[in-house]
């Protein structure tokens, strides 16, 4: 039996906040923001929901992928005995075929070295903002400046003999050319999509193709004495 | 029974012990879900709401969201690992075969750690290349994409210490190789070696250094730089949303009304 109560008490700390609209007007003119509403969705719970639902998607994948695979783990280190080939974790391998090609100084201080240095200074490169494909302007000269420092940089990688990151460059540099005489209205969506790509969008891709064709050649190719293997061959 | 558990929640909502914790009060109302963000510690490095076009998968493909889940994920098992291993040689690597074969769930609890580390690695490099690809790296989001660059050397560097420390083969050889090039750096390279390694080559002051590396320095600095990633956001407007890019038929700038049609 509860006895009967004639008022009800209730502890909060839920304060109703009145959001007010401050205008200030000034005499100067200022260029005009181009006012049109955009949708807006509450962080919570929209946004967060939605991102445990994906990292949940992501821990179900991680789960079930070590439920099945089992990591690797062998005999106890021997300073004694080296494994040939000696590899490092896959996202150095990249590093690891450079350093095979070019003496250390080179392939493991400079070349990330300019690596971490480039990724950095990339927002504050001011040919970015324009981001107007690379051929649109000037481009007879663009064409000629992009055409010497690619096959520069072909023979500098072919007298080294550096075929792995020569062929992906080639490419590279075949699609530049194409890009040269592509129009943004030419017919093939191909073709217009390249000639609107700023230059900003040719350094970065070359990179990203390098990046995947080393890591995967050092991964899955590369055998005793940094030969080259076939991975189903072994 | 939904119903019922909506209700439950709805009276938890309503104690005096959970008002005392969660300063936003109870309700569903948009001030409420505003505070929930706003008067929480951790949740308000974000901001109250965002541009809806920025919650569609095609916008930044959650690469950033999936890389921060893998750190949690690692976290939560990293601490799990360290209740079973000494960072000491011989012992780690019996630890480590001990987690495998006698550990219930030792098994499994190091292979989640093991391909959550590499998925990390993937992701940050991912994430890395959408955000560029997107442009999102402009004016004023600069020098959040600076703390980035750190992010992933650091994600890359918390890789790399852990893979010393089940003192296998593969472990052994894999930081002979790397820190082999750190003595190629001109004129400091041997003095950087050995305070990495605690010594001439990889021994029981490596792992041990390895280890403090791998479990307290770089977690916490990875946190540290991560607090500062998702502030900038917010204090950057939010995501990035590409309107006025040349030559972007994907995506226009949308009047409203066009928008809401589409939703
Ligand atoms: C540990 C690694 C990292 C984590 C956990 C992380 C997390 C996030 C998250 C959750 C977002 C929100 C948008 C999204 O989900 O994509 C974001 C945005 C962003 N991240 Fe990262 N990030 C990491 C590394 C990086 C790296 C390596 C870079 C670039 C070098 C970077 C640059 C940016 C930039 C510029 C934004 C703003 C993007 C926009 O405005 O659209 N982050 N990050």
């Amino acid at each position: 039996m509860t006895p009967p109560r004639d008022f009800t008490a209730e502890v909060g700390s839920d304060m109703r906040v009145s959001q007010r609209r401050v205008l200030f007007v000034t005499r100067r003119t200022s260029s005009q923001v181009r006012a049109y509403e955009e949708e807006r969705v509450q962080t919570f719970p929209e946004v967060l929901i939605r991102a445990l639902l994906a990292v949940e998607c992501l821990f179900l994948g991680l789960v079930l992928m070590s439920l099945f695979f089992n990591a690797p783990l062998e005999g106890i280190a021997n300073p004694t005995n080296t494994p040939n080939p000696a590899k490092a974790p896959w996202y150095f391998l990249g590093l690891q075929e450079m350093l095979h090609y070019f003496p250390p100084v080179v392939a493991g201080v400079i070349i990330p070295g300019l690596l971490v240095v480039s990724l950095i200074v990339i927002p504050y490169f001011d040919i970015n903002i324009e981001a107007q494909g690379l051929f649109l302007k000037n481009r007879t000269q663009r064409l000629r400046w992009s055409m010497i420092l690619s096959v520069a940089l072909i023979v500098f990688l072919a007298v080294f003999d550096v075929y792995v990151a020569l062929v992906p460059t080639a490419i590279v540099a075949l699609f530049l050319l194409l890009a040269a005489f592509s129009s943004p209205q030419s017919p093939s969506r191909f073709r217009s999509y390249l000639a609107q790509r700023p230059v900003s969008w040719w350094i970065m891709t070359w990179f990203l193709f390098q990046l995947i064709v080393l890591t995967a050649v050092g991964t899955f190719f590369r055998g005793p004495g940094w030969s080259w293997v076939l991975p189903w061959r072994s | 029974m939904p119903n019922r558990l909506e209700t439950y929640f709805a009276r938890l909502e309503r104690t005096r012990v959970w008002k005392s914790i969660f300063r936003s009060g109870t309700g569903s109302s948009t001030l409420h879900n505003a505070l929930a963000i706003q008067q929480n510690l951790f949740l308000h490095l974000f901001s109250t709401k965002v541009r809806k076009r920025m919650v569609s998968l095609s916008a930044t493909w959650y690469l950033g969201t999936l890389t921060l889940g893998t750190f949690f994920i690692l976290v939560g098992t990293g601490v799990v690992l360290m209740l079973y291993y000494h960072p000491s040689v011989p012992q780690a690597y019996s630890d480590v075969k001990d987690l495998r074969f006698v550990v219930s769930s030792g098994l499994f609890l190091r292979n989640l750690h093991r391909w959550s580390a590499h998925a990390m690695v993937f992701l940050a490099f991912a994430h890395m290349f959408r955000v560029f690809y997107r442009g999102a790296y402009r004016a004023p989001r600069e020098f959040n994409w600076v703390v980035g660059v750190i992010l992933l050397l650091v994600t890359l560097l918390l890789s790399y210490t852990g893979y010393l420390l089940p003192w296998d083969q593969l472990a052994f050889w894999a930081i002979t190789v790397g820190t082999n090039i750190s003595s190629a750096v001109p004129l400091v390279g041997d003095k950087i070696r050995f305070l990495l390694l605690g010594g001439h080559q990889v021994n029981a002051n490596a792992l041990l250094r390895f280890y403090v590396l791998h479990t307290v320095i770089l977690p916490l600095s990875a946190v540290l730089f991560l607090a500062v990633h998702f502030w900038r956001i917010r204090k950057d407007g939010g995501l990035y949303v590409r309107q006025s890019e040349p030559g972007n038929a994907e995506n226009p700038a949308q009047p409203a009304s066009e928008e809401k049609k589409q939703s």
